[in-house]
């Protein structure tokens, strides 16, 4: 225990805001505490932790990914017309279709960062500008309403208490932990992965195959791009095609807040769940306490500008004003 | 001829000679295809369409330079925008005075400054990630924004205002005049300053450039603070040409301008990157576009050829050393 205290320091201090926010809130706010509040919170974010943990896995590698917000809008759009052409599908056909249309989504990004040594920022800009421009032309921006029952039906899988019924994406939010957690944490590959993201060099001379490396780790957030995007037309009951663009930057704030490092080799799912959590919780405690709408945002922003001005903060080396890392860590 | 091509190409770096080989390339390409290309009209519309990506673009190149972004760079235009416009409005709006004017873009360079220089302090001093305090900060100042304007957009302002946004002078449209000023500023302070040697020593090594004696940190926030007056011209001049301001005009441009810089040469890792190439680059991307429009193509094809067109250059640029190989091999 008290090794886990001194590792996830960051989990911890996050866990530790996170708790006192929800403590306040609950003071504060009669309906913070429902079983109703709860539930639609979790309900509501369980898309965005499904693709930061997916984010996490190539974060951890070195890289990074700006496409797969608009990836999982193409994976979406694809899956509703391929089941339109094999007359409805099931959850089984509809899992298969926006998990391989997400994998290969992920890999031309794999592709073009190990085939051609392309930087990941750079390779997912351009794919984040061919994805969405393909998608909208092809399109004409037109969404789609007419959707299978099975996709769109709500189906509660737990309950908090009255009123506060836990959805289908919930389970899947569970199930993507429970397999990244796995992925990164219990596997020779998930080793590699941190190796890689720590020393590229340095894993490649110890034997790691580093193209596959970068193969899954882009699959894996390809994966989570397309099961996400699965589950938020479950919520949404209709595929949009400008719905989910702008979404990268908010899931990407959520995972590096949530202690994954830009850079390589360091973050956790735990951190993941926490940092999405933490900047929900702070939404949705703005509403509960009769905050003007219009002023959610600026607080939010606010809130990531403190919670990563507090994290950094190292009192001593700012007054010796001796040499410190300054934030800028190469991004592969 | 070889001469002339050679001492051109020691001139202007053979990155922008390659660039302007295929910006020539397109200019010819869309002529055949399209009888208006070469007309007054179209060149007239890129003269006006260009200086505001490109005012944006300059925005986002020095910190890139200096190994960081700035992903605020519309958040910061549009509210360096609000504020010329508020002080427009407080003094009679369509009849305000050359003076409001003046006081205003005054204060909107002040604005833009002043958020370009917190982040800058948050990046410099509390070592924060680039791309995690300037998208705290994009997401603080769009919410500022929204809270202010409650989502609304601000017009009616003087019709002087319309000659700058629309004028023409000596067959120049005045936003291209702007913009060709301000990149030679730019090209200035970043290629024969003290402060741009600094900034391109800092995004080569800080260790380093701490060292040999350079302010890191003061110089950091001030080139992030120069980035956010850029970006308050941009939002000055988006303003008189569309007669209006709202928060969230011109999102779409944000990761465009990434784009247009690493098209342009720029080195992700920071240390390299200049103005002329990235003008060039600017130029290719604004021809594509508006080639594509003649031929009856909407934005969306546009934004899809971008991102298509920057990795194909990637592409080409990883593989040239593999193809130089290659012809030394057969000659021999």
């Amino acid at each position: 225990m008290r090794d886990y205290l001194r590792t996830h320091e960051g989990e911890v201090r996050l866990f530790v805001v996170l708790a006192a926010l929800m403590l306040y809130l609950g003071l504060a706010s009669p309906t913070f505490f429902t079983a109703g509040n709860l539930a639609s919170l979790l309900n509501n974010n369980a898309v965005n932790v499904i693709w930061a943990v997916g984010l996490l896995v190539v974060l951890i590698a070195g890289g990074i990914d700006i496409s797969f917000a608009v990836g999982a809008s193409v994976a979406q759009y694809l899956t509703a017309l391929a089941l339109h052409a094999v007359g409805g599908g099931n959850w089984l056909f509809g899992l298969l279709f926006a998990g391989a249309f997400g994998i290969a989504l992920g890999c031309i990004n794999a592709s073009l960062i190990a085939g051609f040594r392309i930087i990941s920022i750079v390779a997912t800009i351009a794919t984040f500008n061919a994805f969405f421009g393909l998608l909208m032309f092809t399109t004409s921006g037109k969404s789609i309403y007419d959707l299978p029952d099975w996709w769109t039906d709500r189906i509660a899988v737990a309950s908090l208490g009255a009123g506060g019924a836990l959805t289908l994406p919930v389970a899947g939010m569970v199930a993507a932990m429970a397999a990244t957690w796995f992925l990164i944490s219990r596997t020779t590959t998930g080793r590699q992965i941190y190796a890689f993201g720590d020393n590229p060099e340095g894993a490649r001379r110890a034997g790691v195959a580093t193209v596959k490396i970068q193969f899954i780790a882009y699959g894996w957030l390809g994966l989570m791009a397309g099961i996400g995007g699965l589950m938020q037309v479950n919520l949404a009951q209709e595929v949009v095609p400008n719905a989910l663009i702008g979404r990268e930057l908010d899931v990407l704030a959520a995972a590096v807040l949530g202690g994954a490092r830009l850079g390589g080799g360091r973050g956790s799912v735990l951190g993941c769940f926490l940092g999405v959590m933490l900047v929900a919780v702070v939404q949705n405690g703005l509403n509960l306490l009769g905050v003007s709408p219009y002023a959610f945002k600026m607080l939010i922003g606010l809130t990531i500008l403190a919670a990563i001005s507090l994290s950094n903060f190292e009192l001593g080396a700012l007054l010796a004003g001796g040499s410190r890392r300054h934030g800028h860590v190469d991004i592969h | 001829m070889s001469t002339f091509t050679e001492r051109l190409g020691r001139v202007f770096g053979r990155e922008v000679m390659g660039l302007l080989g295929l910006f020539a390339l397109t200019v010819v390409a869309f002529s055949l295809t399209s009888p208006q290309f070469l007309s007054i009209g179209n060149f007239d519309s890129i003269g006006f369409q260009l200086p505001d990506l490109g005012l944006l673009t300059l925005a986002m190149l020095a910190p890139i330079i200096a190994n960081g972004i700035n992903l605020a760079v519309i958040a910061t235009a549009n509210l360096s925008g609000l504020t010329l416009a508020w002080i427009l409005n407080m003094n009679g709006g369509p009849n305000a005075g050359v003076l409001a004017f003046v006081v205003g873009v005054a204060a909107a360079l002040a604005v833009g400054g002043a958020s370009g220089a917190a982040m800058g302090v948050v990046i410099a001093y509390f070592g924060a990630h680039p791309i995690l305090a300037s998208l705290a900060m994009m997401i603080f100042l769009k919410g500022l924004g929204e809270f202010l304007t409650r989502g609304g957009d601000i017009s009616g302002f003087p019709a002087f205002l319309g000659e700058i946004g629309h004028g023409v002078i000596l067959g120049i449209p005045v936003p291209m005049l702007v913009f060709a000023v301000a990149a030679i500023l730019w090209h200035m302070l970043l290629a024969r300053t003290r402060h741009g040697f600094a900034v391109a020593m800092i995004g080569s090594n800080p260790r380093a450039s701490e060292y040999s004696g350079i302010p890191v940190r003061r110089s950091l926030t001030l080139v992030y603070a120069l980035s956010g007056m850029m970006c308050a011209l941009a939002g000055i001049l988006m303003l008189t040409e569309f007669n209006s301001v709202r928060v969230g005009h011109g999102d779409a441009l944000l990761l465009v301008t990434v784009l247009a810089c690493f098209l342009g040469g720029v080195d992700p890792f920071g240390g390299f990157g200049r103005v002329a190439p990235v003008f060039v680059s600017l130029l290719i991307l604004q021809t594509l576009s508006s080639g594509l429009n003649l031929l009856g193509a909407n934005q969306h094809l546009s934004t899809a050829v971008w991102g298509l067109f920057l990795i194909a250059v990637m592409v080409f640029r990883s593989s040239t050393p593999t193809l130089r190989a290659l012809f030394e091999s057969v000659r021999k």
